[in-house]
């Protein structure tokens, strides 16, 4: 394993099920997990739908994959960056995105939010303190 | 290629995972676990018991190093170690006992 451990982010700009995007992001983010670097994931535009509480995909024909990002904690990947304004601009607030934890290992395993609420300013400090950001 | 339960056939890949998820039954896991020369125990149920809730729960079957943390968790270190799921699952812990538990082939297996 390299000693030098990099700065991921992974940037979700689309809707869920309308393209493949979303759903190879976060595939892309699971299959880059076992590589111990530090991932975070944002989520901007209408990327936000993607977290949304109460998925149903039975008339579409495809797999509903929403409850997956509940997964990433288990995965070491607690940082989930949500864009105020994208969430804003389309009438939601978190509390209509799922409920997102992980277990800090270094704090007697207790659960804490992966969602991380931020500004349209702060996102972009996020992305520039990023070694690589891939955009899906 | 497929397998036979009970007179049924149930489809399977080139590798052995079944392509209808919603087929598999406890008689198909001793198939499969037959056919992978595994002899299924208390320890290997519990193995494949945990991968169908964890599907169930998040829709994909859990990497390796979270399958074998997560039973470290909830069976305890003598069984949540990687010897130990090896030598339950020689061919691989997640790969070989998601088999068994007819789900698909974890991701970030290649």
């Amino acid at each position: 394993m390299s000693e030098t451990i990099k700065k991921f982010l992974y940037v979700n700009r689309k809707a869920p099920y309308g393209t493949i995007y979303a759903q190879e992001s976060l595939e892309v983010v699971l299959i880059g997990a076992a590589f111990d670097q530090d991932v975070s994931l944002a989520f901007l535009d209408d990327g936000v739908f993607q977290l949304t509480k109460g998925q149903n995909t039975k008339e579409i024909g495809l797999k509903n994959f929403s409850a997956t990002y509940r997964a990433l904690g288990d995965y070491e990947v607690t940082k989930l960056y949500v864009e105020k304004e994208s969430l804003e601009e389309r009438g939601l607030t978190l509390d209509d995105l799922q409920n997102i934890e992980y277990e800090d290992e270094d704090d007697d395993y207790a659960e804490k939010p992966s969602i991380r609420l931020v500004t349209r300013a702060e996102m972009a400090d996020v992305m520039a303190d990023q070694d690589v950001v891939l955009s899906f | 290629m497929a397998y036979e339960v009970n007179g049924a056939t149930i489809e399977h890949d080139e590798e052995g995972y079944i392509t209808t998820l919603s087929e598999w039954s406890k008689e198909l896991a001793d198939i499969i676990a037959a056919a992978e020369s595994v002899d299924m125990g208390e320890e290997h149920w519990a193995v494949v018991n945990f991968l169908r809730d964890y599907y169930e729960e998040y829709q994909i079957a859990p990497a390796v190093r979270v399958l074998i943390k997560s039973i470290k968790k909830s069976m305890g270190p003598e069984v949540g170690n990687n010897k130990y799921m090896y030598e339950l699952f020689p061919y691989g812990p997640a790969k070989q006992a998601c088999k068994i538990a007819g789900l698909p082939k974890p991701t970030g297996c290649v």
